[in-house]
């Protein structure tokens, strides 16, 4: 999705986030910006449908607008000359790997990416991060398309091949950048993971984003959203992330019916 | 003598009481608890004024309402008149006839409580506002002349609005940027309707923009643009009323788990979010049946008394010191014990238990007794050793304070704070180690009042208006 907002796409850098809000009695959800166009004064973005809202945004048409759009929010990527970068997204979270692998390419990085989806049908971004990458991976859950399986065991197969990595950043669900930041532990490879907690205000005043970093709790939309994935607690995460399940449902089922209704 | 006389005769006449909403039914909805004086019974009050020669209240107001005026045009049945005195110095009558510490303040040295109960200024104050604003016949002041300078204000919370509505009537151009995506402050985010209608908010932010004051919502300065920034846009001052906005965690084990909140993020989600009217609205809240919300000032009643209204068959106020130490005012505490909290006193949380999935299930307390007086002149609590006991909880409110957001001294040069990062501003008159910046509110006392946040807006207004003014670089 496309948003006018010349504002915030003058200022963002790759990392950043927005907040939306849809209309008077919608919530503020936090969203990565993928891509900005400066002259158009635009921002990208990418999102699933995972409630309400985001059902509510898929219907959304050309020149229908939100009522609030906040931002840039949350520290930008550090980006350095590491040496081997490898980007590795997962589903949506490809969108917001993609700018980060364009910043390390950039920035002059030899840049590996690792792509996956469920299926080879929703896979996102795919001719774009190979523009930003010296070699992309692409793997599928199914096998429908690239390697058949996830992409911790491609991030796996780079390793034992024998390449030097020197960074690692892995965006994607949760459970996703667990696992890679599990399986680069013992190789020491420093492994960057960006969190996506529930937040309510984004701008450090509610708490609602707290998460666990190094037994510290830190506030995901100012002290982040990028923490070292070695020394977050996943399983926090995890919880928290589930604490308006039941709501949501009920919210979405509740716009089902209604949406039926007209 | 004569002042003697009157003190005497007109003593009969006992404070009138407030009407208020019955406690058992109140707890079922959030609407405003008390009423509000009618027309008669506010004449009748407004007569126990003895208009002092040498009026001691207005010097207990930190924005000077000329308080004999209005109360005398109230005994007259002059209400507009009374709103309008009212208006002369305060921007937000309304508001502080509800939420202020009168107690405190104006109340607290009126001749009359002396002997008996001082007049119920307070209350008279929200009469005329109210009066004034339903009937519709709200008065816009005359405007001085184009100063040809720009001003920019930095949240629009109480002392944003004040600076703002003040420079605005000195003829300089204002603009307001607030962080969120409505104007009030902790107005809006954080008082609960059922004590300060958001009605009445909006009206008041409507009257500062008839005035002419432009407000941008949506615009974190700091991240959209910097303080620097302000200045090269061609504003000639800053004001920073940001407000205390980071929420302190105990740092206890278990305090992340699921349920537990900060009172920010509970009050922001059912105030301004509106969560208490899920799914009406989309914002979710966790309806607890056993809510404990941990500390003791108006903030903690806030948010016990949120608790009750969604649902609460059991809310607690936990707090580490005796009823005497409570910091929330008198009103609050009372209220909050007519509608049932229950005051879980000299306790102290050290830690949360939870379910499987990460819930919280239990608070572990310890008993606290009182020791010798510490820094802050009250007694320090101490924990009995070997007292500890559960609590069985579902939904837990950590209201022990705030402190400063760093957004805003991390992006701006030149600009100081103390050893607890709030911005260190001149008590008089709001300047900051950086010309052309001023500050005043929480973000440089720390957590404090409405109104002391507006007493610090008015002073830093006359100082930015002679700043301006004098300043030859434009």
């Amino acid at each position: 999705m496309v948003i006018e907002a010349p504002e915030i796409a003058r200022k963002r850098k790759a990392g950043q986030f927005i907040v939306l809000m849809i209309d008077d009695k919608g919530e503020r959800i936090p969203l990565t910006i993928v891509d900005s166009d400066n002259e158009k004064g635009t921002l990208t973005i990418i999102f699933q449908i995972v409630g309400k809202t985001t059902a509510q945004m898929a219907q959304m048409e050309k020149d229908d607008f939100f009522l609030h759009v906040l931002g840039p929010l949350g520290h930008p990527t550090e980006i350095n000359n590491f040496g081997t970068a490898v980007c590795i997204g997962g589903g949506v979270g490809i969108g917001v790997a993609y700018p980060i692998a364009a910043a390390l390419k950039e920035t002059g990085n030899k840049v590996i990416s690792i792509i996956g989806s469920r299926t080879k049908d929703i896979l996102i971004l795919e001719d774009d991060m190979r523009k930003v990458s010296d070699q992309l991976l692409v793997a599928t859950d199914d096998g429908s398309y690239g390697f058949h399986g996830f992409v911790s065991a491609v991030l796996q197969n780079v390793i034992d091949s024998g390449e030097k990595i020197d960074i690692v950043f892995a965006i994607g669900p949760v459970p996703m950048m667990k696992v890679i930041a599990n399986l680069t532990k013992p190789y020491g490879i420093k492994t960057i993971v960006s969190l996506n907690p529930v937040m309510v205000d984004a701008t450090g005043m509610c708490g609602a984003c707290r998460v666990s970093v190094g037994d510290k709790t830190k506030f995901a939309c100012v002290d982040g959203p990028e923490f070292d994935g070695h020394e977050v607690d996943f399983n926090l995460l995890i919880n928290r992330l589930r604490m308006y399940c039941n709501q949501e449902k009920q919210a979405m089922e509740k716009y089902k019916c209604e949406c039926h209704g007209k | 003598m004569e002042n003697k006389e009157n003190t005497e005769k007109k003593e009969k006449v006992p404070r009138q009481p407030m009407p208020e909403q019955d406690p058992m039914k109140r707890i079922y909805n959030f609407n405003e608890v008390p009423y509000g004086y009618t027309a008669e019974l506010s004449i009748t009050e407004a007569k126990r004024c003895i208009q002092c020669k040498k009026p001691s209240c207005i010097a207990g107001c930190p924005v000077d309402v000329k308080i004999p005026e209005f109360i005398q045009q109230i005994a007259d049945g002059d209400f507009i008149g009374a709103a309008r005195t009212l208006k002369e110095t305060n921007a937000l009558p309304a508001i502080c006839g509800r939420v202020c510490p009168q107690e405190d303040q104006c109340e607290k040295v009126c001749v009359l409580g002396k002997k008996g109960e001082p007049v119920a200024i307070g209350r008279l104050e929200r009469f005329a506002a109210d009066y004034e604003r339903e009937s519709g016949n709200i008065l816009i002041p005359e405007v001085a002349p184009p100063s040809g300078k720009k001003i920019a204000v930095v949240g629009a919370g109480p002392a944003g609005l004040t600076v703002a509505g003040d420079l605005i009537k000195l003829g300089h151009e204002v603009t307001i940027f607030e962080a969120l995506h409505k104007s009030g402050g902790v107005l809006i985010y954080g008082i609960p309707e059922f004590r300060l209608p958001k009605e009445i908010v909006d009206a008041e932010v409507e009257y500062i923009e008839k005035l002419g004051v432009k407000i941008i919502t949506d615009a974190v300065i700091g991240r959209l643009k910097t303080v620097d920034d302000l200045f090269a846009e061609g504003f000639h001052a800053v004001f920073l009323g940001v407000g205390a906005g980071a929420p302190v965690f105990m740092n206890i084990p278990g305090e992340n788990l699921s349920g537990i909140y900060s009172a920010n993020e509970y009050l922001t989600r059912s105030n301004l979010m509106k969560a208490y009217r899920f799914p009406e609205y989309d914002t979710p809240i966790a309806c607890g049946k056993n809510v404990a919300v941990i500390g003791g000032g108006n903030v903690a009643m806030d948010s016990v008394r949120t608790a009750l209204r969604l649902g609460a068959d059991n809310a607690y106020i936990i707090y580490r010191r005796s009823e005497t130490e409570l910091p929330a005012r008198a009103e609050e505490i009372h209220h909050a014990k007519e509608e049932g909290v229950q005051f879980k006193l000299l306790h102290n949380p050290i830690e949360y238990i939870g379910d499987e999935n990460g819930w919280v299930r239990q608070i572990k307390c310890i008993r606290m007794e009182l020791g010798e007086p510490d820094d802050s002149g009250r007694r320090r609590p101490i924990p009995v050793k070997g007292s500890e006991f559960t609590i069985d909880v579902d939904t837990v409110v950590v209201a022990i304070g705030t402190e400063a957001n760093p957004v805003i001294p991390k992006t701006t040069q030149g600009l100081e704070v103390n050893k607890w990062g709030y911005i260190m501003a001149n008590g008089e008159t709001g300047e900051t180690s950086r010309e052309g910046v001023y500050a005043g509110g929480d973000i440089v006392t720390g957590s404090a009042t409405v109104i002391l946040a507006m007493g610090a807006g008015r002073k830093a207004a006359n100082a930015i208006d002679a700043y301006v003014r004098s300043n030859k670089k434009s």
